[in-house]
């Protein structure tokens, strides 16, 4: 295949948001996640946990609590005191609403999905009716003393609990007053505490509420009659979480200690239909506090101050016993933070609230395989740039001759001009940006530097003629059926001619631009795209999707190639089709236009499309030892399909020349070592 | 509770019995379908749930059958004897007996025996016996005389025991008895003169017999309305000489003497008997079910109408002639107990027990097919050897199995290492379990049998655990034999902790010279003499590896000699260390169950087994590495828990025991000087991290390198 020079990065000091909320919804099967920083996810778990669609964050906007409700809408409601409903379809925030009582703690839905709850700051609990498209204020329930960190429905709809500092109350929807309140032991291992805080309440329809708080304590209160029934002390630190699955059998509970507790409730002799609640299992997949647990059907998810997501399916819940019954841990976002200008080997990173444009270093020397070369030339941090204002970047974008960058935020879209005069760097703002464009879900250049393509969220796409220090919009293509999607994902064809865009769910679409019209749509596919690219020369499509599956498109002939049918045919690997993450980018090489290069966090890959493809029975991943076989066994083994793990995880990789790749890397100690300290155990004597 | 239930009869037309009434009621091979021979001319088959023949045969007029029809359960044939020496054998499809297959024998046939398992027997009037196949080969051979001149066959019957028919005649000569058993295994005719007990002045009317593994049990009706028991061996000590065996009472006045019809007498389980006469009382003849282990009457059913005294007894139905016509009583037994009633029955299957009962079992022959593929292959083992070999693993265990049963310890040894010797099969393991429950099951059954040494190489194949034998540990307990426990702790993956509890009291409570007598494998407890006595040494290392200042704890250098003897010295001999240490201390265990039972150890053992932990742990301490010498060693976290858990149980009768005193004592300065360690460590720890990141930073690759790649 070849020796490349490889720029392996390590200074992109990217560290994820803490994970705040979790949010399951059963009927699509998907998962909403809100991070500290105001970004809200959303996976779907039946795309092999893909990362569809995100809303950026916004400084003022720390969201505390997260819901689905009616179906498929999507609430959050934070510490600055609005409830907000976000629009799934373009995107973004359909409208944000004040609740009027300080700030917001804790919000659920109700059983029918009909209502939304909100426990505030000043302790009123307010119920909300869910319009057709909006939420409209309904009444107050009697104010408590102080703040509502918890809620949760009993499932007849008849009577909620709120978890408080100290108690919990209990109240009757109708009457819309508290009919009992329990208070809470403060005292934790004798030692009485300051306050005892209620992190999370469940209501069981047997009339059961399980309360965690910070003294470390689960416990379980008979809301009949306000009685504690039954208590179980599992952490030194506060239990922070709790989620409950449907059939209300089993439950998952988070600790600050970052283990996660699972209890099910289990008959008490083999044949009885007595039954108890057991701790049965726990797990300690994060290191920090896990601030949010969901309970889907088949899994327990958790997510925590470490920014990882976790979730770890349920053994006796899955029935095929496949690579779906793994854990995943999802840390990246799935989508590219990096660009790259080939011609001046610059990288731009992407940061919640700043660019930073980095210059590779360069080296004379050579090497053979593994060496490291010295370097004549260390990278360079050239400029970092801050956006004004409180909200997060969405996207942005270096153009390929490195003279311009564009980055968008939810309401303003920024253009920058470069220019370079020996060492030093001069930036530039194109000022009077057109009103059309005023948030971009994508940005990308054209390989010659002279178009730049925006994607709106409202589904159209605008191409934009960049010369001199200015620029011309030229046209927009708008989104063809009333549905408007989003586009998140473009490609252009490196002779300028063809833009291909795919939204979240749709397939993809492809513009000829030259006659500035649609040209056609690839075939929809069940599985969402994850990357997308075109290939030079011959203008093939490259596609891979979340289900790791990956399409070749031939523009001109407006269908698939042989190469991808052939593939298609034999079917890919199976250790292929295991890895758990999605390829966040595709390239191409300049002379070869037989490879493809790919990546996903954990490998990257060649593919050289003149070799056979491989099968079950060859090894995908080539193992060190063949390096020293001859060369005709290596021949012999040789399959299109060239691997190699060595950088990981991997947020970005590209063939800057023939011979040079840049791989920028993120090491999980690094991110660990910004993240605050976690609870301190003690490690000796316990 | 037994039981009779309502009695049917078998067919609308009134039979032709004669006064004699019928031959013979005999099974054939298909479930719940009987031959019934009539004292004339005719054989007629019925299915009983259906009470309605399926077929009937007739011999020619001026013939008459002189012995009961029997099937053969090997062929499916039907074989009827007529004019005592001609032998018939037809199938379903014949219609007419005189055209079926006939052979002329040169002596008069007394019965043709049939049973499940073998190929039916013949009986001559003058007492040889021949099998079928071999007669019909040569219908005209000779027929010796085993019985004397006058002596009359007056009743036989037939049993399987292991698997091998035995067949028993009685005959009568000038008012005296005599039985005849003929085993086919060894080919020996044994016979023996019943001699009337003490007490027993009359007659024999009637007799029957069941089998079990030892005795064939000969229960006689006398004229004088009591059943007696002989038993008879079946497995005879003395070939030679003609025995005698006696009678003895086994009921008492079950009907009265004088019966027209005579009386009749039928076994039905190891408890029951059924008896057809006329009870003391009562005019009427009646049919009656006695329990012969209580002496109680069961049930009983009046019989109206008459009997011929005849009673046959086949898989859960009766039959007799009542009147005119067969009636057939269904009869059911559950079994009771006073443990059953209590819940506490415990169901013992033996599954070495293949002994045939002693009727025909129609369980296990519903299924016809697998019924003679059983007797299919016991036929192939008996006669072709060379097959044998196909199964050689299945059949040596069931021949091991056998050996088990009856044959002296030695012998079992020797059997059982030639078993071991076979190459292992899939399902070795049960059938190593089914050894050793058969092993055990003898010994429960003869308290003076204990192969010690075919447990021990049977412990010693590593197939073996607690679920699989759950007896064998229990006898070993009874047995206090220490070494078969040892084994069984240091091999069995699932001992549960009560027994695990009882073989720790056993240890601790056994006496040295017992011990000493015992041959337990010390080789993994380390020698005593070899450790070193430097006290000042030993000193100087504990105060390192508890931790503590000396400055701390000043009571520690005041320490009396007798302390310093003591964790140099082993509070107990090597032999009990050794069960102690490596059986008990390695075996897995669950605290929750433990705990209740070790609150049972006697105050003083659990002193001795603390001082033995104490000293185990000083040991442990001896060396950096924090391990103890020798083969697999506990480890320190094991002897540590056993401390706690000891503790834990027994820590209010422990801190009453002067000489535990002292123990308790350094136990408490040990856990102190372990909490100051920790509490040290604490603190430092968070040194020790940026140790570690310092460490770690230096591992780290640069921030940016370019670096060569080479793809293959």
């Amino acid at each position: 295949m070849g020796e490349f020079r490889v720029h392996r990065v390590r200074f992109f000091n990217y560290v994820p948001s803490g994970i705040r909320c979790v949010a399951y919804n059963n009927q699509s099967n998907r998962l909403a996640v809100s991070r500290t920083d105001g970004t809200v996810e959303i996976y779907n778990l039946s795309a092999n946990y893909f990362q569809e669609k995100f809303f950026p964050g916004h400084e003022s906007r720390t969201t505390e609590a997260l819901c689905w409700a009616k179906g498929q809408r999507l609430f959050s409601a934070g510490l600055n005191g609005e409830i907000i409903e976000y629009d799934l379809q373009a995107l973004n925030i359909k409208y944000s609403m004040d609740a009027f009582g300080g700030p917001i703690w804790s919000m659920t839905a109700s059983p029918s999905g009909s209502q939304l709850l909100i426990g505030c700051e000043d302790g009123s609990v307010k119920l909300f009716q869910i319009t057709s498209d909006k939420i409209q204020f309904e009444r107050n329930f009697d104010r408590q003393k102080s703040r509502i960190l918890s809620l949760s429905w009993h499932p007849s709809g008849t009577h909620i609990a709120a978890g408080s500092i100290d108690y919990i109350s209990v109240f009757d929807v109708k009457s819309g007053s508290a009919t009992h309140k329990m208070i809470v032991d403060r005292r934790y291992m004798g030692v009485s505490k300051r306050k005892c805080i209620i992190w999370g309440v469940t209501f069981l329809s047997d009339g059961t509420v399980i309360s965690v708080d910070s003294a470390g304590k689960v416990q379980f209160w008979d809301s009949a009659t306000g009685t504690l029934v039954k208590s179980h002390l599992i952490a030194n630190a506060d239990v922070q979480s709790i989620a409950v699955s449907d059939q209300e059998d089993s439950f998952v509970v988070g600790t600050a200690e970052g283990t996660v507790f699972h209890f099910q409730l289990v008959s008490v002799t083999s044949n009885s239909n007595e039954k108890q609640w057991v701790r049965t299992k726990p797990f300690q997949h994060h290191t920090h506090d896990v601030r949010a647990v969901a309970h889907s059907p088949t899994a327990l998810i958790s997510g925590g101050t470490d920014t990882h997501l976790v979730i770890r399916p349920l053994m006796e819940k899955v029935e095929v016993k496949n690579y779906d019954a793994a854990l995943r841990k999802i840390t990246f976002p799935h989508r590219r933070l990096i660009s790259c200008s080939k011609k001046r080997h610059l990288l731009l990173f992407q940061f919640a609230h700043h660019l930073e444009l980095w210059r590779l270093g360069s080296t004379v020397a050579t090497g053979k395989n593994g060496d490291i070369l010295p370097l004549s030339k260390n990278a360079d941090h050239l400029l970092q740039l801050k956006t004004k204002g409180p909200e997060n970047i969405i996207c942005s974008s270096i153009s390929p001759c490195g003279s311009w960058i564009a980055c968008s935020t939810a309401s303003r879209f920024f253009l920058y001009r470069l220019s370079y005069e020996r060492d030093s760097i001069s930036l530039q703002r194109v000022p009077k940006m057109p009103a059309f464009l005023r948030s971009a879900l994508q940005i990308l250049f054209s390989e010659d530097s002279t178009k730049l393509f925006v994607a709106s969220n409202q589904g159209s796409l605008h191409i934009i003629q960049l010369s001199e220090g200015c620029f011309k919009h030229l046209h927009t293509f708008q989104p063809q059926s009333e549905t408007v999607e989003a586009m998140c994902l473009l490609a252009v064809s490196p002779d300028g001619n063809w833009l291909a865009a795919s939204g979240t769910s749709a397939g993809v679409r492809i513009y000829g631009l030259k006659e500035l019209k649609p040209h056609c749509t690839v075939p929809a596919y069940n599985f969402p795209v994850t990357a997308l690219g075109i290939a030079p020369n011959t203008n093939n499509l490259v596609i891979a999707h979340s289900d790791q599956q990956v399409f070749e498109y031939s523009i001109p002939d407006k269908q698939y190639t042989e190469w991808s049918r052939a593939i298609q045919k034999q079917g890919f690997h199976h250790l292929w089709l295991q890895r758990d993450t999605p390829i966040t980018h595709i390239s191409f090489h300049p002379k070869r236009p037989m490879h493809i290069l790919l990546h996903d966090a954990y490998m990257f890959c060649i593919i050289d499309k003149s070799l056979p493809l491989p099968n079950d029975k060859t090894l995908l991943y080539n193992p060190l030892s063949l390096t020293n076989e001859s060369d005709v066994i290596r021949r012999r083994t040789a399959h299109a399909f060239k691997i190699s793990k060595k950088y990981k995880p991997l947020l970005f990789m590209e063939l800057l020349d023939e011979r040079t790749l840049v791989a920028v890397e993120r090491p999980l100690d690094d991110i660990i070592a910004q993240l605050p300290p976690p609870i301190k155990k003690k490690k000796f004597g316990t | 509770m037994a039981a009779l239930e309502e009695e049917f009869t078998l067919s609308g037309v009134p039979l032709s019995a004669g006064p004699d009434g019928l031959l013979g009621v005999e099974p054939s091979d298909r479930t719940d379908q009987f031959l019934v021979t009539h004292s004339g001319r005719t054989v007629i088959l019925y299915k009983v749930s259906d009470q309605k023949p399926l077929g009937s045969w007739s011999v020619k007029q001026g013939q008459i059958i002189t012995c009961p029809a029997v099937c053969n359960f090997q062929t499916g044939e039907y074989i009827v004897v007529h004019d005592d020496r001609v032998l018939r054998i037809w199938n379903n499809e014949d219609v007419n007996l005189d055209k079926v297959f006939k052979a002329t024998l040169s002596a008069e046939v007394c019965r043709i025996h049939s049973v499940q398992g073998t190929e039916p027997l013949v009986l001559f009037k003058k007492g040889a016996i021949r099998g079928l196949e071999a007669l019909l080969a040569e219908p005209q051979q000779k027929i010796e005389t085993v019985i004397s001149d006058e002596e009359i066959i007056k009743w036989t019957k037939i049993f399987m025991v292991f698997k091998h028919p035995v067949l028993i005649f009685i005959t009568e000569k000038h008012g005296n008895y005599f039985a005849y058993v003929q085993m086919f295994n060894s080919r020996i005719l044994s016979k023996y003169t019943l001699l009337p007990g003490q007490e027993e002045k009359s007659a024999i009317q009637s007799f029957a017999a069941s089998a079990n593994r030892k005795f064939i049990s000969l229960m006689s009706l006398s004229s004088d309305g009591c059943i007696y028991e002989t038993l008879i061996p079946t497995h005879p000590s003395d070939r030679e000489k003609n025995q005698v065996v006696v009678r003895s009472l086994l009921l008492k006045a079950v009907v009265s003497g004088d019966v027209r019809n005579g009386v009749a007498l039928s076994v039905l389980d190891q408890d029951h008997i059924a008896v057809l006469g006329t009870p003391l009382s009562a005019s009427k003849e009646c049919l009656s079910i006695w329990n012969i282990k209580f002496q109680t009457l069961q049930a009983s059913k009046d019989l109206l109408q008459g009997t011929s005294g005849q009673l046959w007894y086949y898989g859960e139905n009766l039959f007799m002639l009542h009147g005119k016509f067969l009636t057939v009583i269904p009869y059911k037994c559950e079994v009771s107990s006073l443990a059953g009633a209590l819940g506490k029955l415990k169901h013992s299957y033996e599954p070495g027990s293949h002994a045939v009962p002693h009727f025909v079992n129609w369980e296990t022959s519903q299924e016809y097919g697998l019924g003679s593929q059983n007797s299919e292959q016991s036929r192939i083992l008996r006669t072709r050897k060379v097959e044998v070999s196909l199964q050689p693993a299945v059949s040596a265990s069931a021949q091991l199995l056998l050996t088990i049963k009856n044959d002296t310890e030695k012998h079992i040894e020797v059997e059982l290492r030639k078993f071991l010797a076979i190459k292992q099969t899939p399902e070795f393991h049960t059938t190593i379990g089914d050894i050793v429950t058969g092993l055990l099951g003898r010994c429960k059954a003869e308290p003076s049998f204990y192969p010690r040494n075919c447990l021990m190489q049977l412990i010693q194949t590593h197939v073996l655990s607690y679920s699989l034998c759950p007896g064998l540990m229990e006898v070993a307990l009874e047995k206090t034999d220490v070494q078969i426990l040892q084994l069984c702790l240091q091999q069995f993956p699932d001992i549960p902790e009560s027994v695990t509890c009882a073989c720790l009291k056993i240890f601790l409570s056994i006496d040295d010279d017992s011990l000493q007598e015992t041959d337990i494998s010390t080789e993994s407890v380390f020698d005593y003499s070899d450790t070193v006595r430097d006290e000042k040494m030993e000193e100087q290392t504990e105060i390192m590896e508890n931790g503590f200042n000396p400055e701390e704890d000043n009571s520690n250098k005041e320490k009396p000699q007798g302390t310093t003897e003591e964790t140099t010295l082993s509070p107990v001999t090597p032999k009990r260390a050794a069960l102690l240490r490596n059986a008990v201390l390695h075996s897995a265990y669950s605290e929750a169950f433990l705990l209740p039972h070790l609150k049972n150890i006697p105050a003083q053992h659990v002193t001795l087994f603390l001082q033995y932990l104490y000293f185990l742990y000083l040991k442990c301490s001896e060396n950096a590495t924090m391990t103890l010498p020798g083969i697999q060693p506990p480890t320190l976290n094991q002897i540590m828990d056993w401390i706690c858990l000891l503790l834990d149980a027994n820590f209010t009768v422990v801190v009453m025991i002067p000489e535990a005193k002292r123990l308790l004592i350094n136990l408490y300065k040990f856990v102190k000087a372990q909490i100051s360690v920790y509490s040290e460590l604490n603190k430092i720890e968070v040194s020790f991290r940026e140790l570690q990141k310092l460490n770690q930073e230096k591992n780290n690759t640069e921030l940016y390198s370019i670096e060569v790649l080479e793809l293959f």
